[in-house]
């Protein structure tokens, strides 16, 4: 039995029907023909949320002063913080480290790992549990030119051409010449990668790339990659120790301006606890749930731009922070799973896209951020979308197209997870296309940094997704995870070596009594905290009872 | 935005939609029928901390157990994924105590000598396969812990290999086995000293240590923005979907 409603199962129809002579197009090698760069650059303007008027303002306080953001990011950056420096007597530190890694996914579980091996004592500290992040959501790959036909040369002009030439070059060059070492890294950890039976990778295309080099493990990459971490991370608790449930929620400096430690809130007894440290590595990640634009996102729970808060509290520039990326390819039905991820790899195995009418209208390989100004087009401009029973729009990928191209058992095979995640809803995506729309997928731009981790604060590192730079505008495909690994290593190595040497100072949060001077003299008044923490998914019927009005001890 | 309707996580519930009363540690909620466990959660008006990850059935953190009221039956699922059901009795269980040894992976061989020396528990297995029967990723969980026990250790790492250890098996086993970290060594042995290594992947690694794109690298970071631009369009052959079959190579080898 379909899982699909007769109100859709029309449409699939449609799509069986044009099914078997797009298979036999694509055996021949011909492909739907991609856009030039002047048509990306006219659909990316017309149709991608980016670019739409009334999504963006200007925000008044910090170091992009006068600069725009998007209006949900701006609200964060124009809010007060959730503590009164006044109640904190910072010469009595709760913990003191060599190294506080802020975050537990896989850039701060490498980071950890990394400056453990150089002898450092490390706190990680977690919003969630440790490896709660992005990193098990990634589900198609991970980057590095490893093959004889491949180099980092193309592997970083795939990664320009994909950030719209915008990408620092220097981080662009780090992160294609590690990429191999993190590969390495990974095998030796006991990474379970997809190889062949003499030991070779099994490498394939992602959008955007011009050589086979997205190395996966079926497609629940990210999960494994960090289910490899965390466990190694657990190997060490001589070294690091990890402390869950207890974010970051300001950076502390010392009186000559170096980084100094944090402040963190036990979400379970809402302690404050002040660590003092000679190094801190921001790795909170990123941003999708602050849901721009009322879209849903592929994110995890945790990825609320707190880093992005606090550093730029700190004075922490931001780059390409107004640019969010958009996965093409989210869930629009069944309802339960609206907005989640699926992966690239299904259009790198084969499968296309095709509107309501069963017709292609893409290539299915362009850069995320064409591909979903191309679909926003198709479902909109066009009205060639298909409507779901909840009134959603979405158009078909046709994942039966992969049994037929690459044999029978092959979409149980390569994407066990999604199979498992539809059938729980009686769809079988080796039978039936699934229904797409683009979702919120990732936080392009971030913090400021250098090739090595480094911010403009010393002994602040950042690394991974609240990291800006790297990819410009628009990632590619398997350069997250990568990221993640290449900055979370070099963020660990070395602030390993900084904290050899450093002497830390006298420990304020005078950084914070500035910036609420500041959103005084802007004339700001909100009552809106940051950082955010956890999104508020209470509905505002249960808010309207929540009437406590005296609070007594912590029960809220 | 204009024309889409987008209500970020809200789920949207039409009218008429059927009320169900689910039992959330026993007290009674009207949620909408349609909806998940994690979101009945959210609907009844819970903020959640722990037992909420990553909303997609991946990471395991919201692993829970119900019962239909009146009916003996115990069942398993993810919060995430699992919808609800008129009279579900549920808890999440968000933590479970577990086991977990210390290894130096290097210095350990992928053996039943090596499992029965870190996870000597195994031993014990009764055979009831409740681990099994309590997935909720359908994993075989019982045959995985057979084959750790059997010195299978790649056949144990494949059967394993969806896990996403969220504990539900270690939380019923009799033997008080921890299952999810016996497949957890068992995958990195696998990963680690099982599958060949990559033979290209060392060599490159050499190349890049010895410098040798390092030129062709710093001749892309002082490019002009127009010479990039070229260089992107004109001189990037596409390496074809059927390459391995075809024995493919590029024809401009400067930079390889």
């Amino acid at each position: 039995m379909s899982g699909y409603p007769e109100s859709l199962r029309e449409s699939i129809k449609l799509v069986e029907k044009t099914r078997a002579e797009r298979v036999e197009k694509a055996k021949r090698g011909e492909i739907f023909k991609p856009l030039t760069m002047e048509q990306r650059k006219e659909v990316l303007s017309k149709f991608h949320p980016d670019y739409m008027e009334g999504t963006k303002r200007v925000v008044n306080v910090g170091p992009d002063k006068g600069e725009m953001f998007p209006n949900e990011l701006a609200d964060l950056l124009e809010a007060h913080s959730r503590i009164n420096p006044k109640d904190f007597d910072l010469n009595n530190y709760d913990l003191e480290t060599d190294v506080l890694v802020i975050g537990g996914g896989g850039a701060g579980s490498s980071a950890a790992i990394m400056a453990a091996y150089q002898g450092a004592r490390v706190i990680l500290a977690t919003k969630l549990r440790h490896g709660d992040a992005n990193t098990v959501m990634a589900e198609g790959g991970i980057q590095a030119a490893d093959q004889e036909v491949d180099s980092p040369y193309y592997h970083f002009l795939d990664t320009m051409g994909g950030g719209h030439f915008l990408n620092d070059r220097k981080i662009v060059a780090s992160l294609t010449s590690d990429a191999p070492i993190i590969a390495s890294w990974l095998e030796k950890l006991g990474m379970m990668f997809d190889k062949y039976p003499d030991g070779r990778m099994k490498v394939r295309h992602g959008g955007g790339t011009c050589r086979k080099r997205m190395h996966s493990c079926g497609d629940m990459t990210g999960s494994e990659i960090m289910r490899v971490l965390r466990d190694e991370v657990r190997n060490h608790p001589d070294k690091i120790e990890v402390i869950e449930f207890s974010p970051a929620v300001e950076l502390l400096l010392d009186e000559n301006g170096r980084c100094a430690g944090a402040i963190l809130y036990n979400l379970e007894t809402e302690e404050y606890i002040v660590v003092k440290a000679k190094a801190v590595i921001m790795a909170t990640g990123g941003f999708g749930r602050l849901h721009f634009n009322g879209f849903p996102c592929t994110n995890h729970y945790g990825a609320t731009a707190d880093g992005i808060v606090m550093a730029y509290r700190a004075g922490i520039k931001l780059r390409f922070m107004d640019s969010v990326q958009y996965h093409p390819t989210g869930v629009v039905f069944p309802e339960q799973n609206v907005g989640l991820l699926i992966t690239e790899k299904v259009r790198g195995l084969g499968a296309t896209l095709l509107n309501k009418y069963g017709q292609e209208f893409v290539f299915p390989l362009e850069p995320r951020d064409v591909e979903s100004a191309c679909i926003i087009r198709e479902c909109t401009e066009r009205g060639n979308g298909v409507v779901t029973p909840t009134g959603r729009l979405g158009v078909w990928l046709d994942s039966p197209m992969i049994d037929m191209l690459e044999g029978e058992g092959t979409v149980k095979r390569e994407l066990p997870a999604k199979y498992i995640q539809f059938i729980r809803h009686g769809i079988d995506i080796s039978k039936e296309p699934m229904l797409i729309f683009p979702t919120i997928h990732y936080q392009n731009g971030g913090l400021w940094m250098d090739e090595n981790a480094r911010t403009q604060i010393e002994g602040l590192y950042s690394a991974g997704e609240v990291s800006g730079g790297v990819h410009g505008r628009n990632r590619l495909m398997g350069n997250s995870l990568l990221d993640i690994l290449v900055f979370g290593r070099r963020a660990g190595l070395h602030a390993g070596e900084y904290v050899k040497n450093v002497k830390i100072g006298k420990l304020t949060l005078e950084h914070v009594v500035k910036y609420e001077q500041e959103l005084e003299q802007a004339g700001i008044k909100t009552d809106r905290i940051a950082p955010m923490i956890l999104p508020d998914y209470i509905r505002e019927e249960v808010k309207a009872k929540e009437k406590t009005s005296r609070y007594f001890g912590t029960l809220r | 935005m204009k024309g889409i309707l987008l209500t970020g996580d809200k789920p949207i519930i039409p009218e008429g939609t059927k009320m169900v009363p689910v039992y959330i540690m026993g007290k009674k909620y009207d949620v909408p029928e349609t909806l998940t466990i994690q979101k009945a959660l959210e609907y009844a008006g819970y903020q959640l901390i722990r037992g909420c990850g990553c909303r997609g059935g991946i990471c395991g953190a919201c692993a829970t157990v119900y019962r239909i009221m009146g009916d003996h039956k115990l069942y398993f699922g993810l919060a995430c994924q699992t919808v609800v059901k008129e009279n579900m009795v549920l808890t999440q269980i968000p933590f479970y105590p577990y086991k977990r040894r210390i290894h130096d992976i290097d210095n350990l061989e992928p053996t039943a000598e090596t499992m029965a020396k870190i996870y000597p528990e195994i031993m014990k297995c009764v055979g009831c396969n409740t681990c099994t029967r309590a997935c909720p990723m359908e994993i075989k969980v019982m045959d995985y812990i057979n084959a750790a026990i059997r010195g299978d250790i790649e056949r144990c790492a494949k059967l394993s290999l969806d896990c996403i250890l969220c504990g539900l098996c270690t939380s019923r086993c009799p033997a008080q086995i921890t299952h999810y970290n016996v497949g957890m060594l068992a995958r990195r042995l696998t990963g680690a000293k099982i599958f060949k290594s990559a033979e290209h992947l060392k060599a490159r690694v050499q190349e890049i240590q010895s410098g040798k794109y390092e030129p062709f690298l710093r001749e892309l970071i002082e490019a002009s923005e127009e010479e990039l631009k070229r260089r992107y369009v004109e001189e990037r052959e596409w390496e074809p979907l059927d390459s391995k079959e075809k024995g493919w190579k590029p024809q401009d080898q400067r930079y390889l």
